[in-house]
């Protein structure tokens, strides 16, 4: 499995109630269940993934997050998950909270733009970089709130929100420990755990 | 007609009567002391007898769900498009039940039916039936075919109730369920529909309160009404727009009450057509049963408490023009589920037909509904073929 997911899935307890937002094709939902023995719901909107996840068994929902997660009570879930996402989202702040009241625990992931690839591309040659991790031009891509790991950090912060523990990866989604002793330089991935 | 019996059809298939002699007691208070369903099965079903599929139909539908009767059928059964060989409800797998239900007018007992009590037809007299009555009735079909336990029960609009009703109450006798454009009880707006319905089949001169068949007629023009009323109900705004538009009889405004556009034509002969095959005790009696539907009643409004005995898999399937069933009434029963800890999935199919779009074989539809069943097949570790257990009939449906 993907190191983001691995780490996900060490942060996990056992027999939690799981709501993975934007779930692809199950994967982690599919270790998580098999592993954790969890009660896990995945969010999609994508036709081909959500029947993939049919097919899987893993229950999956056809839900535009969008528009919202209000249909999900307080605290019903003891982890929301939402994996690479959170920048396309219009107010990952809103949501943020919103995924906290849901949730008792969350994990987000997002990839930091603080990485020094980014900062030479945007640095040295003036243009909005462009790798193979984050392949879209400033015009068509998904990702319209980027921010750095520090940047997330101070959201929380302002937000009083908890870092439990966070963590981070590189391009291949390996983790090393000089990865986290400089996380906003050389993270490509950056993976938090939060509460209220 | 079928020149030939496609490859993935069932062929053809005979209708057979169940006669049930142990009294009936039904939600309203009177008792059916005696009555027969009639019912299809297509497939096999396999030694172990858990491949076994029940079709729940809606309003209007009836126990011939697939295949043709006669090579002389100007048509398969209602959704032939979803269960046969190699179709998504796999006959080379399961074993499919189909019944008319009870209160019907396709050969199960009700109003067109004859009382034993006074040898004449029952008529308005014929009992109230409701969602839990005929699932009471549908367990006992089970019970006779010595199916302990189904594989999947699957339903779309009023037959996605009795799919619900049967997770509730009888937990331990389907390991799956699919609720298609469903709702966990019809809106304000349908109940009103319904009694337009009602009222325009009431109000015909020749209904004589129920006992038009004492009368030797039918009340045509009322039942013709209900059913231009509800077939409208069940089309998208855009269907029924690109189908006519304003699509005109002739070339210039004819200021008259003929048929001036061609949408009137085709609501005409739909209703025209209906009232030849179907009854209208049996039409009141099957939107009485939709209105009275609500399982939440039972647990003060908290559907997700109604639900909680459920222990089979749930798929959930809406379709976005649906504005008779829309997604939200489904995502009302996802969401239960959801609270009470369920196995649920939920697909909202786009889709252009409205409400009728759950008798399309629309590509995605098909494949969540192949993708879910393949996966119940897994879970059950269904044999790839079952061990042959032809009981008499079944020669009917070789291919």
């Amino acid at each position: 499995m993907r190191a983001d997911l691995e780490i996900i899935n060490e942060w996990i307890k056992p027999n939690s109630r799981v709501l993975d937002l934007g779930c692809g094709q199950g994967e982690l939902l599919q270790h998580l269940i098999d592993h954790k023995n969890v009660q896990g719901y995945g969010l999609e909107i994508d036709p081909e993934n959500i029947n993939t996840c049919i097919e899987k068994g893993i229950p999956v929902l056809d839900q535009d997050l969008d528009d919202g997660i209000d249909n999900f009570e307080n605290a019903s879930f003891d982890m929301v998950i939402m994996t690479h996402a959170l920048q396309q989202f219009r107010r990952p702040d809103l949501l943020l909270n919103e995924m906290l009241r849901v949730g008792k625990e969350c994990i987000i992931t997002f990839p930091n733009f603080g990485h020094w690839r980014n900062r030479i591309h945007l640095g040295l040659k003036g243009r909005m970089p462009v790798s193979e991790f984050l392949p879209y031009n400033w015009y068509d891509t998904p990702n319209i709130h980027f921010c750095t790991f520090n940047d997330f950090e101070i959201l929380c912060r302002e937000h009083n929100i908890n870092i439990v523990q966070s963590a981070a990866v590189d391009s291949k989604l390996r983790n090393h420990w000089w990865l986290n002793a400089l996380p906003n330089l050389l993270s490509e991935t950056a993976i938090f755990h939060v509460s209220r | 007609m079928p020149d030939v019996i496609p490859a993935d059809s069932v062929g053809i298939v005979s209708p057979k009567i169940a006669q049930f002699d142990q009294a009936l007691q039904l939600a309203c208070g009177r008792t059916l002391a005696q009555y027969q369903l009639v019912y299809e099965t297509y497939g096999t079903l396999n030694a172990e007898k858990s491949n076994a599929i029940l079709i729940c139909h809606a309003l209007s539908g009836d126990h011939h769900a697939a295949g043709y009767h006669s090579m002389e059928d100007k048509k398969p059964g209602w959704w032939d498009s979803a269960i046969g060989p190699d179709k998504p409800i796999d006959t080379n797998h399961f074993f499919v039940v189909s019944l008319n239900n009870l209160g019907g007018c396709c050969g199960s007992t009700g109003p067109t039916s004859i009382n034993p009590d006074t040898q004449q037809q029952w008529g308005a007299d014929f009992p109230m039936v409701t969602v839990e009555d005929w699932v009471e009735s549908q367990t006992r079909l089970a019970d006779l075919l010595g199916i302990e336990c189904f594989a999947a029960i699957v339903g779309g609009s009023l037959g996605g109730m009795q799919v619900q009703h049967w997770s509730i109450t009888h937990p331990n006798r389907l390991k799956a369920a699919i609720v298609i454009a469903s709702a966990p009880k019809i809106s304000t707006q349908n109940i009103a529909f319904n009694e337009v319905a009602r009222q325009s089949i009431r109000r015909d001169p020749h209904f004589y309160d129920g006992d038009y068949a004492s009368q030797d007629t039918v009340p045509a023009n009322g039942l013709g009404l209900a059913r231009m009323l509800g077939h409208i109900t069940y089309l998208s705004t855009d269907s029924l727009g690109k189908k006519f538009g304003r699509k005109m009889r002739h070339d210039h405004y004819q200021y008259n009450y003929d048929i001036e556009f061609e949408v009137e034509s085709y609501l005409r002969y739909q209703g025209e057509a209906f009232t030849r095959r179907f009854d209208a005790n049996t039409y009141m009696l099957m939107t009485k049963a939709l209105d009275y539907f609500d399982p939440a009643a039972k647990t003060n409004g908290d559907l997700a408490k109604a639900l909680a005995p459920a222990t089979c898999e749930f798929l959930l399937v809406s379709f976005t023009t649906d504005w008779r069933f829309p997604p939200e009434r489904s995502e009302e029963i996802v969401n239960a589920l959801i609270k009470a800890g369920k196995h649920v999935s939920y697909a909202k199919i786009e889709a252009s037909e409205g409400h009728d779009a759950f008798l399309f074989p629309l590509p995605r539809y098909m494949a969540a509904l192949r993708g879910f069943l393949d996966r119940t097949k897994q879970r059950l570790n269904l044999l790839e073929n079952t061990t042959a257990h032809l009981t008499s009939g079944e020669k009917h449906h070789a291919r």
